[in-house]
């Protein structure tokens, strides 16, 4: 057999094309080993190539997912590959969903394995970990190493059609799949030893981690909008100009919560996006176009709904730890429900 | 922060754009959005044509809050 032929996906910024900028940069191949490509290229250690990188901006293939599918797809067909790798993705959520799609897409049309990397809380894990093998990678491209490090052994083993192991032993996110083996020890034994670990507060595993579903019933919709305060919430990063309380570009530690009462209309003198996840060009001449004040203030004033809240509050959603935005959430939410708020718009870029 | 929004008992709709990530993040009531740089705006529209399509957007999403819902909803046009 020869080489095993690999095509990689990759997005723009990886592709060194373009940050945020060039995020709608539209599906391109290139017969070469580009960026990410070069330490996979290494990693497979004379086993495999490279045929092709499928680059697609991370804009473009959110807002039109059915499309760049297809095309990619096409595009990718050509090179016949054995294996597809895209990414890893680390904790970008844009480029995490576009790994998760186009792997799980590859596997299905193509027949091939298909693998990639993503931080546990990218939602392109969660989206996708039951259909692709996605390495846990770290949550930025400093785990590169690491990651491919994961990916090419067990690329390979699904390639030759290997025994994949556990998730722990592997490196990749749980499926949440059950498999059966012999134990040591039998049932009783190992529950045991579990509960006397347990109770001297040491460290033990379960054997069988419960899903956790975290979903929220909804909330019974506003009866009379035209006597509801609506509140405005975003992830978008919207923030009076020269971000006072500078809530970082990636990463966000805090939220930010501003007056708007004398507001009718934002604009690029008053406000600007703090967010370094999207091109801002777009925000900043207008940010109502992320935080729709001005809409909200005609109808407001046309009686369609009773109030816009005094206060919006924003953060900026890009690389944002889970637990962080949950938070923030509870803490302002409880501040929310206080001040008679009705409901909540929340806008997310 | 939409589910925690929802936690406290305040209805919650979220307007963006790629609406997969919304459902997995868990908000009940979702209004797809334009782009991601400009979720409720569009820059190729002249300003008055692009409000029009921003009130749309909240129309859409003042209606959602208005629907009861029982499970993760889509609002389309």
């Amino acid at each position: 057999m020869g080489n095993i032929r690999v095509v990689h996906y990759l997005n723009q910024f990886f592709a060194g094309i373009g940050g945020e900028e060039k995020a709608d940069h539209r599906p391109e191949v290139r017969e070469a080993v580009v960026g990410p490509g070069m330490a996979i290229k290494a990693g497979f250690k004379g086993q495999a190539d490279i045929v092709a990188t499928v680059i697609c901006g991370d804009s473009y293939f959110g807002e039109n997912t059915e499309e760049a599918k297809a095309e990619i797809l096409e595009l990718i067909k050509k090179y016949e590959p054995d294996l597809f790798i895209a990414g890893p993705a680390f904790n970008a959520g844009r480029y995490g969903f576009a790994c998760g799609e186009v792997a799980d897409m590859v596997q299905k049309e193509l027949n091939i394995p298909a693998i990639t990397g993503m931080y546990i809380e990218n939602p392109g894990a969660e989206m996708f970990k039951k259909s692709v093998y996605i390495i846990s990678t770290k949550n930025s491209a400093a785990g590169m190493r690491d990651a491919v490090g994961k990916m090419v052994p067990l690329a390979l083993k699904l390639i030759n059609g290997e025994e994949i192991g556990s998730p722990e032993k592997e490196g990749y996110i749980e499926r949440g799949l059950r498999k059966n083996y012999f134990a040591d020890k039998r049932g009783s034994e190992r529950a045991v030893d579990m509960i006397i670990k347990k109770l001297k507060g040491e460290e033990y595993k379960t054997e069988y981690p419960m899903p956790a579903f975290d979903r929220v019933p909804p909330n019974p919709a506003i009866k009379n909008m035209s006597e509801a305060t609506i509140a405005l919430v975003t992830s978008g990063g919207i923030v009076p100009k020269g971000n006072p309380d500078h809530i970082e570009s990636s990463s966000a530690s805090k939220y930010g919560k501003y007056d708007i009462s004398e507001f009718d209309n934002l604009t690029d003198i008053t406000h600007e996006t703090a967010h370094g996840g999207y091109d801002p060009v777009y925000a900043n001449l207008d940010p109502d176009r992320v935080l729709p004040v001005d809409v909200l203030r005609d109808l407001e004033k046309e009686g369609k709904i009773g109030k816009l809240h005094r206060y919006f509050y924003t953060t900026v959603g890009n690389g944002t730890a889970v637990a962080s935005a949950k938070a923030f959430a509870e803490e302002f939410g409880k501040e929310l429900k206080a001040d008679g708020v009705d409901a909540v718009i929340l806008t997310s870029t | 922060m939409v589910k925690e929004i929802e936690r406290v008992g305040i209805p919650v709709v979220h307007v963006c754009t790629v609406v997969p990530i919304s459902m997995t993040v868990g908000a009940n009531r979702i209004v797809p959005a334009i782009a991601i740089p400009h979720p409720l705006g569009d820059p190729k529209l002249d300003p008055n044509e692009e409000k029009n399509l921003r009130r749309k957007i909240v129309n859409k999403a003042l209606e959602a809050l208005s629907t009861e819902v029982e499970l993760q909803t889509v609002f389309e046009d």
